[in-house]
């Protein structure tokens, strides 16, 4: 069963950035990380207004520009061009980090290459490599409000990223609050990890047959739905 | 006499860089954020054995060149050319591919200590603000809290950081003064106002040097206080060739007289 689960066709990052972009609330500040991250910028559900964070000092930018099109001297953290945003403001890494540890961003989303049941994050690290790069993600792990992990739910050979012990060296501890796969949505708790959603096609067990430790589920737990 | 803070050539500007002098070098991960002119300059220099302070330690060259960067070097060409002996750092490689520095790093031939961005940042910022050091919560539990004071406040557990200090700061500005007044453009500013005034020495090099008169106080990210040298760009090489310093001004000048010229005389019409 585990073999063919590993090849089971799952959610592309785009409809991922789109189901972790549902988790914005009105008025929100957000910081987005680098990969599938910056694509949530994209998919703010109507109606909502985000402010969208960027570590190299920026809040309020817009959506990513076309190559080629943007002016340099406005980038994301990434280093991909921006479109500005009404209410945009400019400020050094100093100011920028103020704003992400003193607590005043809303929600921080981030890539992962581990998260443990207690909601330890790995990605600084590269496992390939054992070499690391911390950049801005100790900070955000510590000081946004929510943590919300956006990455596949199993490696490319088909191992468990998420474990009951962290593997690599850790970003931060306990930290992750909510985590969106290619196959579903799980909540971080005290009690354990809760899964909240399934992808179509998929079911409670199958999430569970990729996943270490023991998921509870949800009474409410349902298919994703992306319409 | 009138104060001038200007010199006129980026050799003259980071003449008195040593070996083994601590340097900040400003900007983020994009070149356009980034003092090229001044690192060229210290590697013409042919200093040896620095620790330098930066965001991150570059993607060289070629890939900015890509891009169509006028002025296209980065932290790698002091890497790549063996200048330094330590990076204070905190991004020093890329995910994407295998840059010098982890070449360097991986054959044991550079040292690293690598630090959270934000705390990069303040322990910056804390030297030049004179502070002795900061509790801060970022690196609790991880590899970052090892051989580092530990304190509870308000029942949680903070770790001292203690300031960075170096001989040199060198920054990328949009404009300056000859007061050392600077303003920035955009997402351009990340490390370059943080640094300036962080170390004995900060030399900007600037895209325009203008009139004193000219930047709005209202609007200057930089008080002159912090920077001791200010140095302009040269205009970016066109295809006919590189343009010289003096050349780019006077070119420059020109430039500006036909903008004034093409203004007037719109208003007369």
């Amino acid at each position: 069963m585990r073999e063919e689960l590993i090849k089971k066709e799952k959610l592309d990052r785009q409809v991922m950035a789109l189901r972790v972009a549902r988790e914005f609330q009105d008025g929100e500040m957000v910081n987005l990380g680098q990969g599938i991250p910056t694509l949530c910028s994209n998919f703010v559900p109507s109606g909502r207004e985000v402010i969208f964070q960027s570590e190299n000092g920026v809040m309020g930018y817009g959506e990513i520009t076309l190559p080629g099109e943007g002016d340099l001297d406005l980038v994301n953290a990434s280093g991909q061009t921006v479109h500005p945003a009404p209410g945009m403001c400019l400020f050094d890494n100093c100011e920028s980090f103020v704003m992400i540890r003193g607590g005043h961003l809303d929600i921080t989303v981030m890539g992962a290459y581990q998260v443990s049941e207690k909601g330890d994050l790995c990605n600084y690290m590269v496992p390939a490599r054992q070499v690391g790069t911390i950049g801005g993600a100790m900070d955000l792990a510590f000081g946004a409000k929510k943590v919300i992990i956006v990455m596949n739910h199993i490696t490319k050979e088909g191992d468990y990223r998420i474990k009951k012990k962290p593997e690599y060296e850790i970003t931060a501890p306990h930290c992750v609050s909510l985590l969106v796969t290619d196959i579903a949505v799980i909540e971080v708790t005290d009690k354990g990890m809760v899964l909240k959603e399934y992808a179509p096609g998929w079911t409670p067990a199958e999430v569970q047959e990729l996943t270490e430790p023991t998921l509870i589920i949800a009474p409410d737990c349902c298919e994703m739905t992306l319409a | 006499m009138p104060i001038n803070k200007i010199v006129d050539s980026f050799d003259e500007a980071v003449a008195d860089v040593f070996d083994g002098a601590t340097i900040m070098v400003g900007g983020f991960g994009t070149v356009v954020s980034i003092p090229s002119c001044l690192l060229e300059a210290i590697d013409r220099k042919g200093v040896k054995n620095l620790t330098t302070v930066s965001n991150a330690s570059g993607f060289g060259a070629d890939i900015w060149k890509l891009q169509g960067a006028p002025f296209p070097e980065d932290m790698d060409i002091l890497i790549r050319n063996n200048k330094v002996k330590k990076a204070i750092v905190s991004a020093p490689i890329s995910a994407l591919y295998v840059n010098n520095f982890e070449k360097l790093w991986r054959d044991g031939k550079i040292e690293r200590e690598m630090v959270p961005q934000g705390t990069l940042a303040e322990r910056i910022r804390a030297a030049k603000a004179g502070i002795g050091g900061f509790y801060v919560r970022t690196g609790v539990g991880t590899v970052v809290e090892e051989g580092k004071e530990k304190k509870i406040i308000d029942g949680k557990e903070y770790i001292l950081e203690l300031p960075i200090k170096a001989d040199f700061a060198i920054i990328h500005a949009h404009k300056g003064d000859r007061f050392g007044n600077l303003v920035y453009r955009g997402t351009s500013r990340t490390f370059n106002p943080v640094m300036a005034g962080a170390a004995k020495v900060t030399i900007a090099e600037v895209d325009e040097i203008v009139e004193a008169s000219e930047l709005d106080p209202e609007t200057i990210v930089t008080p002159g206080v912090y920077v001791q040298r200010v140095v302009q760009r040269p205009r970016p090489a066109s295809d006919k060739g590189e343009i010289k310093d003096s050349q780019a001004k006077e070119s420059l000048a020109k430039f500006g007289e036909d903008i004034k010229r093409a203004t007037d005389k719109q208003r007369r019409a």
